[in-house]
This record gives C-alpha cells, structure tokens and sequence, in this order.
C-alpha cells in the first residue's frame, strides 16, 4: 500500500486480510484485520498526545470500550462491550512509545481475540495536528472466536472512524456533540 | 413541552414531547418567544429532504428567554437571544475561518456517515433539518436545547422587539451572505430570481453593497410588490419570458450578477422544469432546478453566481458549457449565520436594514401546522408565519 499523504481512509476488511498498511508514520504493520483513519486535529501534538497516553480517558470517546484501568505505565486491563450487554476483557501492554508522537499497544498473550493499535500524531502546520489511528485483530478459530469476531466486527471501521471523529470533538470543542434532546435518550444512544 | 414534530409529507402535528436537558457543558436552554417557518422548511413538508424520521422536532429560526445554562455557557438566565441555525463549535480549523457552516464538530460523529456517503465530507449540524445535519430537535416547540451557546446565540439589547430581530438566525444573514457571494462591484445590476424572504433580503442587502439596479423575479405580485419596496425592477416570469426581458433590461449585456434564491422547488411550466418534476416523481432525481439554470444562462460573462438556494441531489443538464464559457464564478452554502450576526443586529437598530415588513401571518405554536399549510399554498400573501407558543389570538392576524 503506498503512503497515505492525505486523510483518505485506510480501510481493509477480512477480504483483504494479512495487507500491509502505512500507519502514516512510515511504518508497516501486518495483520488480520486491519482498521485505519486520518483525521486533522486543531490542537497541538503534544496535548493530543497526553490525553491519549491516559489510557484511563479513552473510554470518554471510545463508544465500545466500557473501562480501561491503567496497571502499571505499560500494562492496562481493558474492558470492552459486547452484546447483549456481554463484555470481554484483556490486559493490553505498550510496545511501543514516542513522546509526542507514537503510542503504540498490544494484548497480553493469553487474550482471546489478539489485537493490537497504533496511534500517530503529525504536525500539520497551523491546521494542528494529524492523528492515524491503526487497530489490527486477529479472531481466532472456532465458535466462540465466531462470536467474539462478530462482536469485534460490530462495524470496527466505522466504529474507529467514529472514536476518532468523537476523539476530535473532545479536544477542539471541549465535549463530544450530541443531538440527543434528554438525558434518557442520550443514555439509550451510547447503549 | 409541545413542539411541531414532522411525521411525513404534509404531515406535521403539535404533540406532547420531553422537555430538553441540559446534557453539555456548553449547552443553555432557551424559552422560545417566537420562531418562523421557512422555505427550507416547505422542502422537509414537501418530503424532498431525505433522513427525516417520523417525531423530528422542526423549526430553525427561533428566539428567546435563557432559562438554564451548562457549566461552560457564557449566557445568564433571563437574557433574550437570538439562535443561529447553524450549529458551530467556534474552535475547529472552519469556525476559525468564519466558515461556521462548515463547522467539523456541530454533527454528531454517528451522523457523519450520511454526509460523507453522499458529500464527501459530513455536513455541519442544523437544527430542526434532517439526520444528515445532525438530527438536531429543532426551535418550533416550547424549549430547546442549544449546544455550544457560548458561541452561537446573540444577546438582543432591550427595546428591540422580537419580530425586528428574530430574522437574524437566518434568513437575514442568508439574503446578506447571498448578496456578498455575488461579489458586488458598484453600478452593478443584480438580478434576484425569487422573492421568498431570502430573495427579499439579498435585494436589500444588494443595493446596500452599491448595486445601481436589482432585477427581481418571481411570480406572485405581492411578493413583487415588495420587493418594489425596496427598489427593485421586477420580472414577472408568468406573464414575461425572463431571459429575454433580462437581456433587454440591460442592454444586452446580461446582469452582472445573478442570485438563485428559489431552490429545489422551482415552480413554473418550463420544459426542463416538467422533465424534472417527472424524474422526481419517479424517484430517478429529487432537485427541480430550473432557477439556476436560468440564471446561468442570463449572466454576462465573466459575471457571478450567487446561490443560497438549497438543493440536495445530483442533477441532470446543468448548463456546464454556458458555465465555463462564459466564465462564470459560483459561490454557494448554508450561512455562516454566526459570521454575520453582530454586523446584522446593528443595520438592524440603526435602522438600515428592514426586517418586520415580512411578516404576513403572526399565530400560536398550536397553530403551526395551519401555518405550514397556509405557507405552502398560498405563497402570494404568506410571505412569513411566525409562531409564538402562547400567542392567544388563533384568528389568523394578517398584517
Ligand atoms: N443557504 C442557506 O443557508 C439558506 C437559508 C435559508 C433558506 N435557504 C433556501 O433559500 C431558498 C429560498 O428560501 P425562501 O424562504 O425565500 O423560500 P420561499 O419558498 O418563500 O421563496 C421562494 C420563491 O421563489 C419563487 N419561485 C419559484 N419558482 C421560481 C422561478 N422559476 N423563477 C423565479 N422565482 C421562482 C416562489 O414563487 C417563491 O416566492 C430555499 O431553497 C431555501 O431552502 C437557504
Ligand atoms: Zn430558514
Ligand atoms: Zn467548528
């Protein structure tokens, strides 16, 4: 896959499984499935980079991720929706980290769905700051691996291109934009 | 609450709905004391708007009392205010262009699909218009939740009465924006196809930007009579062909700039208009827009196009070839009401600008699906209807 320069998605799905994919910092990542975006973010690096780097926050605009307790500065237990108001947890560690510019994390080896994420952040100039968000997971085999796919595949590109965007709101306008009139609706939306 | 909720074409009711919340830190809660209906509202009663589902709350030009604010809202309980259509977070890389319209962060993510699929890019959020801008409920009703209320809303210093001011959420700004997109150089001539109210305000708006004569076309007379308030020459194309009397009224050079304030709704029995309301009810397109094809073709060259007209689709035979041999320039867009707001309130209250002569119709929110229907056929004389919940004289007050 060539370079992305611009914020065009990188999107793959299963059907392109094991295709490389920049993750716009010149870097190669393998994997099952791989989910990809861009977004520019009117803010400076390094205050998107510390928000992120509490993992503990990614919750606020993670729509699927119900908790991440932070264990150690690289190892954090998380804790992520499913349906039927099912959940499935794994202990995540970071692999990789660049001050300002690079967090990069993978599950623990006993996870049952392996995955692993990447985020990048580049300066663009007076427009702020571009993010790439890369996300890889590997379903395994088997019924139960079906069902925890299928869980996974609750849209994950549209699920990540929406985290990002939500990601976005928060740190330019300082809350993430509903439409929701009342409280219930609100709830029964993020539900 | 009640509020005016949208259950199909030509389907609006009055019903009891939750009252809004206070759900960001942002946010305020606004009493409303009046809000208008509007063209862009006719194309939702229409049906010609796609993502609407049945329990929308409408209603996009609406004003009145803060009655609650978010932790982050620099309004106070009790002031007055007019809300911009638009909904803009005032910090993103577009609000800092004064391009609110193009705000990235008024929609919410979920709803940004929609407008990538069929834009490229989400759209902003709108209230009262639609999921493809955000599925905002909107200001006909009672209350109404106003997001990032430290931006939007403009403060109305007492004395003004609301009818004076109510316009600026929209169609003021909308008339002005459509003028200043015509790029207008003094002794030009403007011409105006439509004179809704937005028609109406950019011929206004055009002769206070130097513009020596302003062409306005239509086919009601009343609505053309008010525009020969203002000044303007009027078209009307029911009884003149309007390219042929365009080209004599200007010496046949053709207006210098043209503003398609009519929309995808283009009345009139033109050839290419027919073929489009067929293909519309065949589902195979939903715009009609024979206005700015005729605009297109009446502009001399190297002229402008302005056009605040809203349409949503593809279309078929744009006039391309005149377009580019002509050379022609097109600037379009939903207001960047907020941009406009403050210059706006002040033509308003030294009194260069003229906003009251308007409205034809004045009745209560229970009214409001009356006032939809009367809007819709009887454009002639309902030039505006403006809603106040409370308003107890339900006899229709006409001007
Ligand atoms: N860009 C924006 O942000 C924005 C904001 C508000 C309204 N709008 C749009 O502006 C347009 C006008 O709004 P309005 O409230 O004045 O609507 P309106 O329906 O009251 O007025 C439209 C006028 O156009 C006239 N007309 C119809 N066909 C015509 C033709 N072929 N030639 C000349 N005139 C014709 C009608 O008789 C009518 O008087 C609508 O499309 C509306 O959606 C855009
Ligand atoms: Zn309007
Ligand atoms: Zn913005």
């Amino acid at each position: 896959m060539a370079t992305v320069k611009d914020d065009s998605p990188i999107i793959t799905d299963k059907s392109q499984a094991t295709r490389d994919a920049d993750n716009g910092t010149g870097e190669q990542i393998k994997g099952e499935t791989l989910i990809g975006r861009t977004v520019t973010i009117n803010r400076p690096r390094a205050e998107l980079y510390a928000y992120w780097r509490d993992f503990a926050q990614l919750p606020t605009f993670m729509d699927n991720v119900e908790r991440v307790d932070v264990l150690s500065p690289t190892r954090s237990h998380w804790v992520v929706k499913g349906p039927a108001g099912t959940s499935v947890e794994w202990d995540a560690d970071i692999i990789e980290e660049r001050e300002g510019e690079l967090i990069a994390w993978a599950s623990a080896e006993n996870a049952d769905v392996p995955n692993s994420g990447r985020i990048a952040f580049r300066d663009a100039g007076d427009r702020g700051t571009i993010v790439t968000a890369t996300i890889v997971y590997d379903p395994p085999a088997g019924l139960v691996g079906k069902l925890i796919a299928k869980m996974f595949q609750r849209e994950p590109a549209i699920q990540a291109r929406r985290d990002l965007r939500r990601f976005k709101q928060l740190m330019e306008a300082g809350e993430i934009a509903t439409s929701s009139r009342t409280r219930k609706q609100l709830e029964e939306e993020k539900a | 609450m009640r509020a005016l909720t949208w259950h199909g074409k030509h389907d609006v009711r009055v019903d009891t709905v939750d009252d809004p919340e206070i759900l960001n830190p942002r946010d305020a809660i606004i009493k409303i004391t009046a809000t208008a209906i509007c063209g862009s509202d006719l194309h939702l009663y229409d049906g010609y708007i796609p993502t609407m589902k049945a329990g929308d709350i409408l209603g996009h030009e609406f004003m009145g009392e803060v009655v609650e604010t978010g932790a982050q809202s620099t309004l106070a309980k009790g002031q007055r205010v007019v809300v911009p259509f638009t909904i803009a977070c005032g910090s993103c890389y577009h609000c800092g262009k004064h391009q609110y319209s193009a705000c990235d962060n008024g929609n919410p993510a979920d709803n940004q699909d929609i407008g990538m699929e069929l834009y490229g890019q989400p759209m902003s959020g709108l209230f009262g218009y639609s999921h493809l801008t955000g599925g905002y409920a909107g200001g006909q009703a009672e209350y109404v939740r106003v997001p990032f209320s430290d931006v939007g809303p403009i403060v109305i210093p007492d004395g003004l009465d609301d009818e004076e001011v109510l316009f600026l959420s929209d169609i003021l700004p909308t008339g002005w924006q459509a003028a200043e997109n015509a790029d207008i150089e003094p002794g030009d001539t403007v011409a105006v196809w439509g004179c809704g109210p937005v028609g109406l305000f950019a011929v206004q708006s055009a002769f206070l930007m130097g513009a020596a004569r302003v062409i306005a076309i239509d086919h009601f007379p009343h609505r053309l009579e008010l525009a020969k308030r203002f000044g303007a020459e009027t078209i009307n194309f029911e009884e003149t062909k309007t390219y042929e009397a365009l080209v004599e009224m200007t010496g046949g050079i053709g207006p210098d700039a043209v503003i398609d304030a009519v929309g995808l709704e283009a009345h009139g029995f033109f050839v290419d208009n027919v073929v489009d309301q067929i293909k519309a009810s065949l589902m195979l397109g939903t715009d009609r827009i024979h206005s700015i094809r005729q605009a297109i073709v009446a502009c001399r060259k190297g002229g402008r196009v302005s056009m605040p007209a809203v349409y949503g689709g593809i279309v078929d035979k744009f006039p391309l070839g005149a377009f580019m041999e002509k050379g022609l320039t097109l600037k379009t867009g939903q207001t960047s009401v907020q941009h406009y707001m403050p210059a706006l309130l002040n033509a308003i209250v030294e009194g260069k600008i003229d906003t009251t002569f308007l409205i034809s119709h004045r009745m209560g929110l229970e009214d409001a699906p009356k006032g939809y229907k009367m809007f819709h056929d009887n454009q002639n004389e309902v030039t505006k209807v403006v809603l106040k919940p409370g308003f107890t004289d339900t006899a229709i007050a006409a001007e």
